[in-house]
């Protein structure tokens, strides 16, 4: 399984990165390499050139702000893992990133790797659609932003032009009595999850303040459960209100293959929904 | 002409320099340009892990890495483990003892992998159901992983972790 | 028989002598191997599931630079005695042969058959210029399933087979007619296991050299080297005195290694053809389709049962899916036939096994051989009729136990090599209850109803299994002693992890009183031995086990008489220490082996002293007599989330009886491999084509191998039925494992679910699946 012949580049800026893409036909984005590589090695891609952005540092690391974390797109799972920032910050991404692949793979893969790639069994994309991600992307016309709604256009497809890098990952910092949790299921543990849920909820006074849900293996990219999030708001926190989640969750239209066919992944959402709220209602009351 | 592409690169207490194709991967890179053929090959696309060697101390699936990405870094493998003076490293021994290895052919990504457990979770305690998460990154045919585990949990022991010598990277 | 005579060395976990190289990254497997020249190899395979062979377009592969040559069957035909692989083994059962052709021509039966060969400098630039090899091919429809296969409207798995039928056996005995008339309790039921593999890390690779002069050398990933030099003489027309088969270091072989496949022509044939060393290295994506896989049985049965719970008859049909080309004749499902009768008594069995061929990789064994699945079917239809009795489950087995003063105990079924098949020895009742005494058998009723009162769902399974060891005809064992005092040992057994070289070096060590790591143990090489079998059906502890044992006995005996005459001593005052020969009390007065050797090989002119004849060396082929049963029970906890089908085992306890056990440490590193070769086809390992006989799953990511953290501890308890059969006593032990546990894990699942009335039939039982049945039982329930 040896992948087919490319041209290999490796610029030592962000600029000469995109200036690199924009005149390379048939090029793709190196960053860690577990998605990718892969795939090359099967041959299911091809591609002319590669683009290798391991020297770009300034893509790397994780900044504060007073209400967001700001994380480089070539920051590593592993780095992720580590962060007491992320930890303290943004538990749901720590919690999402516990659940990703083995250290073998987190010791390489990017949180821009992995949101770039799409796959609907990834826990990264699932916590990023919970959190709001704004996303920023450089390409030959400049610098852009987005919204992680914004960013999914197809199976193992991204909305970026071609030419245009993901640089960095923006997540808003926990809120006050906000709780989270991110549940996925597999059969082995590091495995791509066949359903996940990732959920953020603010509960005051015993009643739900915000709420975000996100699904993850449903569909070709993660989708929030915007009919959920409205039907909940407001309710106070009790079993009843996690009923009322789990039916819609179990509604929710999916699509299948033969080991794991929609029908089974739509009980999963709502089972996965029901553990998951649960599980964040109890925190954000705890916190 | 294939792409050739000129790396530097240290590999346990040597350092190559090469001209390799670009789409060599760091596991066909140790085997066959430099002939460690301690690092195996099991799937070529990142499950099984035979392929782990440490690469600046952390663990990787060689199979992922292209050889030119290990330029100017350092990687440790299999054959870097026992001590200059030939003795097995204690992960190796713990592995012999416990029988932990049955065809050998997984032993070396676990090796690596079991070390930088060590390094990692060093003064910690770890529980069985820990080992277990931590290795899961590594598929054995033959062995049914409990010689392995209990090899990982004779040297992940505190002690075991304090004694153990600062590693080559 | 064993244990009082038997001095130290048996019964010792002696540390194994392969291990400093492996551990060291220092051995040599077979891409280790460095061939200077050597060109490398990449197969075109079919990419469709059943098509005639129109035409190879490979001008444009054969352009590409680095490239040698592009075979087909054309080109390599030439240097063939015949189309085809002579693989079939003898059966009165088999309608018709289906030998595989090395490469195809005029038709491709399964996606992955291979239909050209590149050979080029590197596999990177072979694999570039296979991409550019075009296929003309003509569909045809495809068989995939055993039993529609061998219906009436089936359509031809094979243009060049008269049907899909390609054998029909029946195995009958006892009345089972008027058994079934007298049964208070029939259980009728189907079962369907899933195909899957043996997936040892490492794959399949072949390296051919021909030197200088015209010999060749093979080195093959091989379970079976000698049967593999064998087929080469064959087809390639070569004299055994021109080729040489080496299995090198091999990562794992499970069963697939064992069979023969046409890349291990192929690679050859090239090499023969280009005068230069060709490697082939086979890659996990190709091995999914490349390399034979099996468990794919749909089982129709049933029992009959007394009031009181005891098997009276057993009727029905084994459809088997034997893939499209035959490389292991009946041996499968015979085996799973056979073994479905496990340790009970059975006073009637008919079942007709129909095989039935299909557009699929060809069917082959992997750990188990087939056994795994009887005994599952056997367990299921004994824990059905205990629901329907009233009776717990070790009740009813325990009725039908075969009981030791029954032994040895003939089911009258014949087996293949003509004898009888024997329970040599064993106590099947003992087994079940030590099993459960160690295990919360007993109590756990009240376990499982306080959990399910926190709404968890746990469950206990038993399950009782015999496996049939030690299959002949033989197995070759060489010693030799050196004047140096070297001690060498060769045989025709070979290795693949279950540490063959640590086994014969230490029975060999322990009759002449020297260290293990002192001997110098070669296997699988056919030019240390000329004949052999190797490593298949757990044989080799038995077959070259005991060979080696009487090799070193008679070289001792030998010795001995030697160094008596020499030192002037009586033969039975002197004894092995060090590796001297010594008088018993008085170590000081002896003699090295080495000086016995050189004594015995003779000096110009002199006669050998005492009369013996010269070398201090002995060759022995072990035959077994027939088979020798290894036994055992398995009990499994687990802990089902009905909510999500999952399924997590939360413990494993195994009785096992190997007979004499040479080294425990091994036995057990056999035991847990073969258990969790079990739980990965109980709930995870399916390897599933789509309608069109496309594979599905042709990754790791796909096809799921168990991995550490869904394994459990394992706890092993030991008994020891040596067996009369041979000197040693021993058994064989590397697939038990797998064939107890499937049954113990199902049983325990649907244990858990009882409340719910699952009823568990095919495997793998997925969540998915297992989500299904849940669901299905809570709508039936509902509906009452």
């Amino acid at each position: 399984m040896k992948p087919a012949p490319f041209e290999y580049h490796l610029p030592s800026s962000l600029g000469d990165a995109v200036k690199l893409l924009d005149t390379l036909d048939d090029a793709r984005i190196l960053a860690g390499g577990q998605s990718l590589i892969p795939m090359m090695n099967l041959r299911v891609v091809t591609p002319s050139h590669l683009v290798d952005l391991g020297q770009l540092s300034e893509l790397c690391g994780i900044n504060e702000t007073a209400s967001s974390l700001r994380i480089g797109a070539m920051t590593t799972q592993r780095q992720l893992e580590r962060s007491e920032l992320v930890r303290t910050c943004c538990p749901l991404l720590a919690a999402a990133v516990e659940h990703v692949g083995h250290q073998q793979t987190r010791n390489r893969g990017t949180i821009g790797g992995s949101l770039c790639h799409l796959d609907p069994g990834a826990e990264l994309p699932v916590a990023a659609a919970a959190l709001d991600a704004k996303l920023k992307v450089v390409g030959i016309n400049g610098p852009r932003a987005l919204r992680f709604e914004e960013f999914p256009d197809g199976y193992l497809t991204t909305s970026l032009d071609p030419g245009e890098i993901l640089t960095e990952i923006e997540v808003r910092k926990a809120f006050p009595h906000e709780g989270h949790a991110f549940i996925e299921f597999n059969q082995r543990n590091a495995d791509f999850a066949v359903v996940s849920v990732a959920i953020l909820v603010t509960v005051v006074d015993e009643r739900i303040g915000q709420i975000r849900i996100a699904v993850g293996g449903v569909s070709y990219a993660p989708i929030r459960l915007i009919e959920a999030e409205a039907a909940l708001a407001g309710n106070s926190a009790d079993d009843q209100t996690v009923d009322t989640a789990e039916e819609i969750a179990s509604a929710v239209p999916c699509q299948g293959d033969e080991v794991s066919p929609a029908e089974f992944r739509q009980h999963l959402c709502g089972v996965l929904v029901r553990r998951a709220l649960k599980q964040a209602i109890e925190r954000a009351k705890a916190a | 002409m294939p792409e050739l592409y000129p790396i530097k690169v240290q590999v346990n207490d040597n350092i190559y320099e090469r001209l390799v194709e670009t789409r060599m991967h760091l596991a066909d890179f140790l085997r066959h340009e430099i002939n460690l053929t301690g690092t195996h090959i099991g799937c070529e696309h990142g499950v099984c892990g035979a392929c782990t060697v440490l690469v600046d101390g952390a663990s990787v699936r060689s199979c992922l890495m292209l050889a030119v990405q290990a330029n100017g870094r350092s990687v440790t493998t299999v054959e870097g483990v026992a001590a200059a003076d030939g003795k097995l490293d204690p992960v190796q021994s713990a592995l012999s003892k416990h029988h932990g290895l049955q065809c050998g052919y997984c032993t070396p990504g676990i090796i690596m992998t079991i070390l930088e457990m060590q390094r990692d979770g060093g003064g910690c305690r770890w529980t069985e159901v820990e080992v277990r998460k931590a290795l899961s990154g590594n598929l054995c045919r033959c062995t049914g992983y409990q010689g392995i585990v209990d090899a990982a949990l004779e040297v992940l022991t505190p002690a075991a972790v304090t004694n153990r010598k600062s590693m080559r990277t | 028989m064993a244990g009082s005579r038997f001095p130290l060395w048996l019964g010792v976990s002696q540390p194994r002598v392969e291990d400093d190289r492996l551990l060291r990254g220092a051995a040599k497997f077979l891409d280790d191997i460095r061939v200077d020249r050597a060109l490398e190899a990449a197969f075109v395979r079919s990419s469709v599931g059943h098509a005639r062979l129109l035409k190879v377009h490979a001008a444009a592969a054969r352009a590409v630079p680095g490239v040698a040559a592009v075979f087909t069957h054309e080109d390599l035909r030439p240097v063939l005695t015949y189309d085809r692989i002579p693989l079939a083994l003898p059966s009165n059962a088999i309608h018709f042969d289906v030998d595989p052709p090395p490469l195809a021509y005029d038709e491709v039966c399964y996606v992955g058959e291979p239909i050209a060969v590149v050979i080029a400098d590197s596999r990177a630039i072979a694999e570039d210029a296979a991409a550019l090899v075009e296929i003309e091919y003509d569909p045809l429809p495809v068989v995939l399933d055993p039993r529609d296969g061998i219906g009436r409207d089936a359509s031809k798995a094979r243009l060049d087979c008269p049907n899909n039928l390609v054998a029909r056996h029946v195995i009958k005995y006892g009345d089972g007619p008027t058994a079934f008339n007298a049964a208070v309790h029939r259980v009728k039921d189907c079962f369907r296991l899933n195909k899957g593999g043996g997936h040892s890390i490492e794959t399949r690779g072949v390296l051919a050299r021909v030197d200088g002069e015209g010999r060749m050398t093979v080195w093959d990933s091989t379970q079976m080297p000698h049967r593999a030099k064998a087929v080469l003489v064959d087809v390639l027309g070569l004299s055994e005195e021109r080729i040489r088969v080496v299995a090198p270091d091999v990562g794992g072989g499970f069963g697939p290694k064992a069979v023969f496949h046409p890349e291990e022509l192929v690679i050859p044939a090239a090499a023969l053809k280009l005068g230069q060393p060709v490697k082939w290295i086979e890659d996990r994506f190709e091995s999914f389709t490349a390399t034979a896989q099996e468990r794919l049985q749909i089982w129709d049965m049933e029992a009959a049962f007394s009031a009181e719970g005891k098997l009276l008859a057993v009727k029905g049909q084994l459809f088997h899916d034997h893939g499209a080309a035959t490389p292991y004749g009946v041996a499968l499902p015979y085996n799973a036939a056979t073994n479905f009768i496990g340790p009970y008594v059975l006073p009637a069995y008919e079942i007709e096994i129909l095989m039935c061929l299909t557009n699929m990789v060809p069917a082959a064994p992997t750990r188990g051989a087939g056994r795994p699945q009887g005994t599952y079917v056997m367990e299921r239809l004994l824990d059905r009729a205990a629901e329907e009795l009233a009776l717990t489950r070790d009740e009813i087995r325990r009725r039908n136990l075969i009981q030791p003063q029954q032994m040895p105990y003939s089911v009258p079924v014949v087996m293949r090599d003509g004898t009888p098949m024997t329970y040599d020895s064993g106590d099947y009742p003992e087994a079940q209850r030590r099993v459960l005494a160690a295990t919360d058998w007993q109590s756990f009723p009240e376990r499982r109803k306080a959990v399910r009162r926190e709404g968890r769902y746990i469950g206990i399974g038993l399950s009782n299994y015999v496996e049939g060891t030690g299959r002949g005809p033989f197995e070759s064992a060489a010693i030799r002693i050196g004047p140096s005092g070297k001690i060498m040992v060769s045989s025709g057994a070979t290795a693949q992890g279950q540490g063959v070289k640590t086994m014969l070096a230490q029975i060999a060590a322990g009759v002449l009183g020297v260290k293990p790591e002192n001997i110098h143990v070669v296997d699988g090489d056919t030019d240390a031995t000329t004949l052999g079998l190797g490593a298949f059906a757990s044989r080799q502890a038995v077959t070259a086990g005991n060979a080696i044992f009487l090799a070193a006995t008679r070289v001792a005996d030998k010795a001995r008489k030697m160094a008596a005459h020499i030192i002037e001593a009586s033969a039975d005052d002197l004894e092995f220490s060090g590796g001297r020969i010594v008088v018993k009390g008085a170590p000081d007065l002896g003699i090295g082996l080495g000086e016995v050797a050189k004594a015995l090989s003779g000096m110009p002119g002199y006669s050998i002293p005492g009369g013996l004849e010269p070398g201090l060396e002995a060759t022995v082929d072990f035959q077994p007599g027939t088979l020798t049963y290894t036994n055992g029970a398995h009990v499994a906890e687990v802990e089902v989330d009905p909510d999500t089908g999952k399924t997590t085992i939360a413990r494993y306890v195994v009785l096992h009886d190997c007979g004499t056990m040479i080294n425990p440490m091994m036995v057990e590193g056999q035991v847990l491999g073969g258990i969790v070769h079990g739980i990965g086809a109980t709930l995870l390992e399916w390897m599933r084509y789509d309608e069109q006989g496309q594979p599905a799953t042709v990754t790791y990511a796909d096809y799921l191998l168990p991995t550490s953290d869904v394994i459990p501890r394992i706890e092993i308890y030991h008994m020891e039925s040596p067996t009369p059969l041979n000197p040693l006593g021993v058994k064989g032990a590397a697939e038990s494992g797998t064939i107890g546990a499937p049954a113990a894990i199902v049983s325990a699942i649907e244990d858990a679910l009882r409340p719910l009335k699952v009823r568990i039939r095919d495997l793998p039982l997925t969540p998915a699946k297992l989500r299904t049945l849940i669901a299905k039982a809570r709508e039936t329930e509902l509906r009452q």
